[in-house]
């Protein structure tokens, strides 16, 4: 068996264990939909008459739920790659011979598998609720991609998180900046209503971009400047995200 | 292979300014056990993780399996099976699955991985909780796991990081008998503990390690040879008895509460009769005797002038 062969194998196995993950731990994905759940109701049934966004509530609302969506999900993997790390699993698999793209790859997929159920039973929700969106078909496929990219850049940096923690109590700390990053976001009011110092942020920071990016498709009028913008922070996270875990791996296993 | 499963020599290793390894020199022989005895912060995992291909020391040659370490770091993985010090199982996966996950990263058949992890289910009598998953394991179950999970690859030389830390006395014995076994069918053992009866029960040699030195080798034996101490304790029913003997045995120092007394000597034949016949001779009624050889916690304080973890901590 070459070497490519067998990293694919291994990948194989290693999928085929996270998958397991998955469907064994039912509360992962229950924790992950429940308050973005929660936060649809409270926005558009409690707060959301309100706000003046111009236009249904639920249709402005719910790409920020999308993506709130992602940072309620992913602190099982970040617990999960720091015991790992902490049991000497992964030394286990190194001896063993295993490549690094292996392990890390199997956990991105879960976080990415586990997300996007809990992306699409949100959606679900929404539309329950009155969502509306108007995109065609391409406009469809590009909201997906807008929405996986987020997934992988978020994924490699919580991989990257769970790896360098000191326990997997520290590590399940790392999706609250995320969980709460949103709220500061153009999601569920537009950023130009916010006080001085928090609209700024809002303007700057990645999420908003990437929910106008989002919004943009779903609403069936996208703007192409600020998709670029949306997936050039989506790449650039993934990157970081891909090269931190990288390096955390070789430093401390 | 000239019958060495592990050389190493002038091994160090330091992190910034603390130096965890300090030239160390190890040989183990094929087909026997070596134990690393020493307290917590010692330097046992560090070599282990040096032998094992996981850690480049900053100074020093290994060969393992007659492979070096450095250079032919995938031949020394395929000969060599590490159990870590904590059981490195997956909770969320049955044993079974655990094992099979082994035999796929080794690229084994199907069918030969279900062979191989069947027979090991049934050897670790883990057979009937083969379907549950692992978080649902005791202590000991878990660690018979984890051995397992490093026995499908049949490794020819194995390093077990202090495999018995936080079992219960029976679990302990378990593994003990599990690992002589291991040693019957020709697989070399590379164990670390800091329990000086393990090392005692199971080494056929053991080498004492103390803030990242080897300061002695030997067999228990000869470990316990290298200091004095040996001596017999008498215990008599009542004062009169006891008081009688202290001044027949006058080398002797008594415990008037626990009515024993202790005399030196080597503790042979010849001595006892000698020392049974003066009792005779004066008609001292003795209630027990016992021969008392240094055990290794006296030889870990002689060697390195502080004890084992429990006393340096006070």
């Amino acid at each position: 068996m070459n070497a490519i062969s067998a990293s694919l194998a291994d990948s194989r196995t290693m999928v085929r264990r996270n998958f397991r993950h998955t469907m064994r731990n039912p509360l992962a994905l229950f924790n992950a939909v429940i308050v973005p759940i929660f936060v649809v109701f409270l926005m558009v049934y409690v707060l959301g008459g309100a706000f003046s966004v111009g236009g249904n509530y639920v249709d402005y609302a719910t790409p920020g739920l999308i993506i709130m969506t992602i940072g309620y999900g992913i602190g099982p993997t970040a617990t999960a790659v720091n015991s790992d790390m902490t049991t000497g699993f992964i030394n286990r698999l190194r001896v063993m011979h295993v490549s690094r793209a292996a392990v890390l790859n199997a956990h991105v997929f879960e976080i990415m598998l586990r997300t996007l159920v809990a992306i699409a039973i949100i959606i679900g929700v929404a539309l329950l609720m009155g969502f509306r969106p108007s995109a065609s078909f391409p406009q469809w496929l590009g909201a997906i991609a807008v929405i996986a990219l987020t997934v992988l850049a978020i994924g490699w940096l919580t991989v990257a998180a769970g790896l360098a923690a000191k326990s997997p109590e520290s590590a399940g700390i790392f999706g609250v900046p995320l969980m709460l990053l949103p709220f500061l976001s153009s999601a569920f009011v537009p950023a130009d209503t916010m006080g001085p110092g928090a609209r700024e942020f809002a303007e700057y920071q990645p999420f908003t971009s990437i929910i106008e990016a989002l919004r943009g498709f779903l609403t069936g009028a996208p703007s192409t400047g600020t998709a670029i913008t949306a997936i050039a922070w989506c790449l650039g996270l993934s990157l970081v995200g891909y090269l931190w875990a990288r390096a955390t791996f070789t430093k401390r296993a | 292979m000239n019958g060495s499963a592990i050389a190493a020599s002038g091994l160090r290793k330091a992190y910034k300014d603390k130096t965890v390894l300090d030239g160390i020199d190890l040989n183990v022989r094929t087909g026997t056990i070596f134990a690393l005895l020493g307290p917590n912060g010692a330097g046992k995992t560090t070599t282990v993780n040096v032998l094992t291909t996981l850690l480049t020391p900053d100074a020093g040659k290994v060969i393992v399996a007659g492979h070096d370490v450095a250079t032919q770091t995938k031949a020394v993985r395929a000969a060599i099976g590490v159990t870590g010090q904590f059981a490195s199982v997956d909770d969320l996966l049955t044993g079974e699955e655990n094992l099979l996950m082994m035999a796929d990263l080794l690229h084994l058949p199907k069918a030969e991985g279900r062979r191989i992890a069947g027979r090991l289910l049934e050897r670790f009598e883990l057979a009937e909780a083969a379907g549950k998953l692992a978080v649902s394991y005791s202590g000991g179950m878990r660690r018979k796991l984890d051995l397992a999970m490093t026995l499908v690859g049949d490794p020819q030389i194995i390093f077990l990081d202090e495999p018995t830390t936080g079992l219960d006395p029976r679990s302990r014995r378990t593994m003990w008998e599990i690992i002589r076994e291991l040693v019957a069918e020709g697989t070399t053992i590379f164990l670390t503990t800091q329990y000086l009866e393990e090392a005692d029960q199971l080494a056929d040699r053991i080498a004492v390690l103390d803030q990242g030195r080897l300061v002695a080798e030997g067999t228990a034996d000869e470990l316990k040879r290298r200091i004095p101490g040996s001596h017999v304790r008498l215990r008599f029913t009542d004062r009169r008895a006891l008081d009688a003997a202290a001044r027949v045995l006058p080398e002797s120092t008594g415990d008037d509460d626990e009515l024993t007394l202790r005399v030196p000597g080597d503790g042979g034949v010849r001595s006892l009769r000698a020392l049974i016949d003066r009792l005779d001779a004066h008609s001292i009624e003795v209630e027990e005797l016992s021969v008392h050889t240094p055990d290794l916690d006296d030889v870990f304080l002689a060697l390195t002038g502080h004890g084992n973890k429990e006393d340096s901590a006070r």
